[in-house]
């Protein structure tokens, strides 16, 4: 019996299904904005999934940082917190 | 406005997670408040990034291994100066030419190193579901301080 899968950490220890792999990553196909809206009648390839689905981690990283610097930036603006943390407080009650 | 208001009243993961990071923001931002230096603010922004990613895996808590990763990581570092980086320090980088597209993925998400292909597969999706929503949250707060 073979089943086509990438290298597993732990062989023999578990024997996964093509079926279970092709379920998981067409779940990660519909996360992905990339492939979601690309919208084409034809199977995308795993390793095209996976591939997206690395740069679409990159990208998320990377906003993370951006969103980090333009917070600080605007933090340090800020002189009274008074009115922004009523704002943002009345935000969450 | 109202989507705003909806957003952070529901007790949704989400909005816990939105609230969680307020308030290390509040208290980031109360170390020192209004200060102007290029450097400090570099190091605010580190603060920010450590305080996204840890309301975020302290959210979701022991239940996966990307979160478990995250708060390790947290911890372990605490006692230094306590920077976060995305990848692990333990984790050689391969060449690219050499590493298969799982390795890559690995690479990206925290504790990816120990999983087997199908747990990757699935840590991955969640790691993402999440990491997106903290990025709707930090720009509906970047939004707010803007406006205001």
């Amino acid at each position: 019996m073979s089943s086509r899968r990438s290298r597993s950490r732990q062989p023999g220890v578990s024997r996964i299904s093509d079926d279970q792999i092709a379920d998981l990553v067409s779940k990660l196909q519909q996360l992905i904005p990339e492939i979601r809206n690309r919208r084409s009648d034809k199977q995308v390839s795993a390793s095209k999934v996976l591939q997206e689905t690395c740069n679409y981690i990159r990208n998320l990283h990377r906003e993370v940082d951006d969103l980090s610097d333009r917070l600080s930036a605007l933090l340090a603006s800020t002189d009274t917190d008074s009115d922004q943390a009523a704002i943002i407080r009345s935000l969450l009650m | 406005m109202t989507s705003n208001r909806v957003f952070f009243n529901t007790s949704s993961r989400k909005a816990r997670c939105a609230r969680r990071f307020l308030q290390s923001l509040l208290r980031i931002r109360q170390r020192r408040p209004g200060s102007l230096s290029s450097e400090e603010v570099r190091q605010r922004s580190r603060r920010i990034k450590m305080a996204a990613y840890s309301s975020m895996a302290c959210t979701v808590g022991s239940r996966r291994a990307w979160s478990r990763a995250i708060i390790f990581r947290l911890q372990s570092r605490a006692g230094r100066h306590g920077r976060m980086r995305r990848r692990c320090l333990g984790v050689k980088k391969k060449p690219s030419r050499e590493m298969s597209q799982a390795d890559r993925l690995r690479d990206l998400v925290p504790g990816g190193e120990a999983l087997d292909f199908c747990n990757l597969l699935e840590e991955t999706a969640h790691y993402i579901k999440c990491l997106s929503s903290q990025v709707e949250i930090m720009k509906s707060i970047a939004d707010i301080y803007c406006r205001s």
